[in-house]
């Protein structure tokens, strides 16, 4: 990772597309998303669409959702409106009075001719979107349909028995959705290499509270659809339209947040305190580490930020630790660096957490004095001793010899599970 | 809002008499107690849960679509009782505050609902024949319901004499933007009400569901924006840490350069990003060495060029920041002078980027009116001269001018010099013999001499 770092490449998103570092998670589920859609295009073509025009609003309106995608933090597309347009239409039992007659394969078909064009111009200014994303809104879609149309007869449709209706919706909701969770789970543990727990804990954290607004907008609509006709699939936009913007500034907002802690933190570098470079790698190589350990997304953003500004307090000094490197500074001399970063991050007031682990980043694993550091402090530990011992020349055989070197103060300075951890990452040749 | 005038005491209660006859005077036979009663419980609940949007200076929350509903269901008058409640709501608030909000409430909702029967609406659950007509005189009831309240308000505003404000002071797109959600809110009353036929009261549940999360998502980015904006600005500080005459110095710019913005009429993203280009302007001063920036007397060749440097510096620190090409103009150029003998560029007069002559004012601004290690802070009134006798040849006069309007209107808290101290954290700090800001020091127009 060393040599590619060293010339920062200018990144405006960090946003990776298409199906770049995949696993067979994310294969599979492209795959079936893409067979399904075939075939139910195939089929409806062949029997020709029910209630064309109904058919027609919903797909513009899933199409104008997809196009409005948003990218919440975490490299995670999703389309609010697309979906919820989506899940209206599968769950629509009666428009205006009338009772609505599609198909299985129908929902599918008009659901992936709605994404399919809501994609092209994105397509066309070659911004691909995430596969296994876009696949994912498919399926789900697609599950919930299998679920729900067959369903219809039961509900009673002329007059609808409604708070069945309603309890079927909101019961299939929360399996199709929590499928959908484990899914998203499994592609991005492999995409990352982290934990599946983990991965499963995070992917609830980020959607569970959008999924309860685009679900009960969902519903919303199917039952507003009964009175209202097609009409209200055009009031049903305003309130989600307005959930999305807020999502959209606050994914906007955290992406600038991590850009600023980037930048700043690279004033030492160019005060000539550290290294060039170094705050980045420390912060790559902690990331990678903690994922390893099993560490969840928001404790991998404090993380991430620590690592960043871990060396903050060399600010403060008249003269530059000799070529940055702390690992070579004095003990004590470390420990006050620290001290000082601490300080200055704990100012912001928002940051506490961070200034911890920058506080006790020097700590031997057991601590001095109060317990042992919190494991991002250690893991910030490992990840600078290992770019400060690299020094100018990352070969092959260096990076063992600072591997094996740090390896052997394993215990009594670095934590011996970062250090396996470490050790893995050196394994798979990821280092 | 402790003490009223006598004239804001006879107006609200003037408005709450009105409202109260209004509902008095009926009709009241075709309202179902019903609904009227559950539409008021979930009025009182939405009320009560909303929080403040926009600092907190207006207030509009999700229930005016439930009061909008009522217009539909209940008719004008049971709009208004519905709006009456908007008292009883449990957020702490003072009985006056209480008692105008309700007033105001009640006869937006009932002069909404007369115009929702005037333009050929309905009162009760509205059935599938209504189905599309129904928006028009919907849209028009919601517009009329906005309108009143505004007008009551910007009464009850007049009758605290602070309406100061001409029409040009008005900033228009937030105000847009407010009416344009509340707007909005308001037609998903239309939503409750066609979908209480089918789940009742249950209907609002569903409805606002999404609203709220919405809300609560605009929560999370507003905390998250105050985090990054209180990070950054700790941030710019530390690299101040080494000298205690420029401490709070990026902060103090980054108010003056929002002042002045503000004053222009710009909107709040860009007096955002003017704030953020003051509060980064001098970022790149780390790569300048210390002895050079603190050095007392002329400067050599290379060591003007060293100083030079500090823009481009700061420039190429903040350039992957997702901040608008403002900010980073303004870092960039806010050594220019008006005259084209500033540096890096040597840009002049229209050519240097609007946000860089701003940044360049407060900066200068700032540095008069800040003590430094070789000499005391100046007043206000002698940086205000000074600043007019540079305008034209190093600041842009419009510049000057509106940040004279404002610090004569809002004042201007000069930094309060603290006195170097003893404690162990700062023993490494320095102080300037000269700041590169100064106006009138040998640094400023070097380059011809």
């Amino acid at each position: 990772m060393r040599g590619a770092d060293i010339t920062p490449r200018p990144r405006r998103s960090g946003r990776e597309c298409g199906l770049s570092r995949s696993g067979p998670a994310t294969w599979l589920v492209v795959g079936g998303a893409t067979i399904i859609a075939a075939a139910a295009l195939l089929w409806t073509l062949r029997t020709g669409f029910q209630q064309p025009l109904i058919a027609l609003v919903f797909g513009v309106v899933i199409a104008c959702g997809e196009l409005s995608r948003i990218t919440l933090p975490g490299n995670r597309e999703i389309a609010p409106i697309a979906t919820a347009g989506g899940i209206g239409y599968t769950f629509l039992t009666v428009v205006g009075g009338q009772a609505a007659e599609h198909s299985v394969p129908q929902v599918i078909a008009v659901t992936t001719l709605g994404l399919v064009l809501g994609e092209l111009p994105y397509i066309a200014i070659s911004r691909q979107p995430r596969y296994v994303d876009l696949a994912r809104r498919l399926l789900l879609v697609a599950l919930l349909a299998v679920l729900f149309r067959p369903l219809v007869p039961y509900l009673g449709v002329d007059p609808p028995n409604w708070w069945l209706t309603l309890t079927a919706m909101a019961v299939l909701l929360v399996i199709t959705w929590t499928l959908d969770f484990m899914g998203a789970a499994w592609v991005r543990a492999q995409r990352l290499r982290t934990r599946y727990g983990a991965a499963l804990a995070d992917e609830w954290t980020a959607h569970s509270v959008i999924g309860v607004a685009i679900g009960s907008s969902g519903i919303l609509i199917a039952l507003a659809s009964s009175v209202m006709g097609v009409t209200a699939v055009l009031v049903f936009l305003i309130p989600l339209l307005v959930t999305q913007v807020a999502f959209r500034r606050f994914a906007e907002i955290r992406r600038t947040y991590l850009q600023t802690v980037r930048a700043l933190s690279r004033v030492t570098e160019v005060g000539g305190y550290v290294d060039h470079g170094h705050s980045r790698r420390v912060s790559q190589l902690a990331r990678s580490l903690g994922r390893e350990l099993g560490l969840r997304e928001g404790q991998l953003l404090e993380l991430e930020y620590a690592s960043l500004m871990h060396d903050i307090g060399q600010l403060s000094l008249r003269d530059p630790v000799p070529q940055g490197a702390t690992v070579f500074a004095p003990p004590g001399e470390q420990r006050r660096i620290a001290e000082l970063g601490s300080a200055v991050i704990r100012e912001t007031g928002v940051l506490d957490a961070v200034a911890e682990l920058v506080r006790r980043q020097c700590e031997p694993p057991e601590g001095v004095g109060d317990g042992p550091p919190p494991l991002g402090s250690r893991i910030i530990k490992v990840a600078n001793a290992f770019d400060d011992l690299l020094g100018q020349e990352p070969d092959a055989s260096r990076v063992d010899a600072v591997v094996d070197r740090i390896r052997m103060d394993s215990g009594s300075e670095y934590d011996p599970r970062v250090v396996a951890a470490l050790a893995r990452l050196r394994e798979q040749e990821r280092l | 809002m402790s003490e009223l005038p006598v004239s804001a005491r006879l107006y609200i209660a003037s408005v709450a008499v009105v409202a109260l006859g209004a509902i008095a005077a009926g009709p009241h036979a075709e309202i179902d107690v019903a609904v009227l009663v559950l539409l008021a419980v979930l009025f009182v609940l939405a009320e009560s849960i909303s929080t403040m949007v926009d600092g907190g200076r207006v207030g509009i929350s999700p229930s005016s679509s439930v009061s909008l509903a009522a217009v539909v269901l209940v008719g004008p008058v049971g709009a208004a009782i519905v709006g009456m409640c908007a008292g009883a709501h449990i957020r702490r608030q003072q009985l006056v505050k209480r008692v105008f909000n309700a007033a105001q409430f009640a006869l937006a909702g009932y002069a909404a609902g007369h115009v929702f029967l005037a333009t050929g609406g309905q009162t009760g659950v509205p059935g599938t024949e209504s189905f599309p007509y129904i928006l028009v005189p919907f849209a028009l009831a919601v517009v009329s319901h906005t309108l009143v309240n505004a007008l009551l308000l910007a009464g009850l505003m007049w009758c605290l004499g602070a309406v100061g404000p001409s029409p040009r002071a008005v900033r228009w797109r937030p105000l847009a933007r407010l009416e344009l959600s509340s707007f909005g809110y308001g037609m998903v009353g239309l939503f409750i009400a066609a979908i209480w036929g089918v789940v009742g009261a249950f209907a609002v549940v569903l409805v606002l569901l999404p609203l709220f999360i919405a809300r609560w998502g605009f929560q999370q980015y507003v905390a998250e924006q105050q985090a990054h904006d209180a990070t950054l600005a700790t941030l710019a500080q530390a690299v101040e840490t080494k000298d205690y005459y420029t401490r709070g110095h990026c902060m103090r710019v980054a108010r003056a350069a929002r002042m002045i913005a503000q004053e222009l009429g710009m909107s709040a993203e860009r007096t955002q990003s003017i704030g953020y280009a003051g509060m980064l302007h001098d970022i790149g001063k780390l790569g300048v060495p210390t002895k050079v920036l603190q050095k007392a007397g002329p400067l050599t060749e290379e060591e003007f060029a060293a100083i030079q440097l500090h823009p481009m510096r700061g420039y190429e620190i903040v350039r992957e920041i997702g901040f608008l090409d403002e900010t980073l103009d303004g870092i960039l150029h806010h050594h220019e002078r008006m005259d084209g003998r500033g540096y890096p560029m040597g840009l002049a007069g229209t050519d240097i980027p609007e946000s860089a002559r701003i940044i360049s004012t407060a900066d200068v601004f700032d540095c008069i009116t800040s003590t430094r290690a070789y000499r005391r802070a100046r007043s206000v009134e002698e940086a205000i001269a000074e600043l007019r006798r540079h305008a034209g040849t190093q600041f842009d006069p419009r510049m000057v001018e509106a940040l004279i309007t404002a610090v004569q209107r809002e004042g201007w808290s000069t930094s309060d010099p603290v006195e170097p101290s003893t404690s162990d954290v700062f023993e490494t700090a320095e102080t300037t013999q000269q700041d590169h800001d100064d106006p009138g020091l040998p640094i400023v127009g070097e380059r011809d001499a």
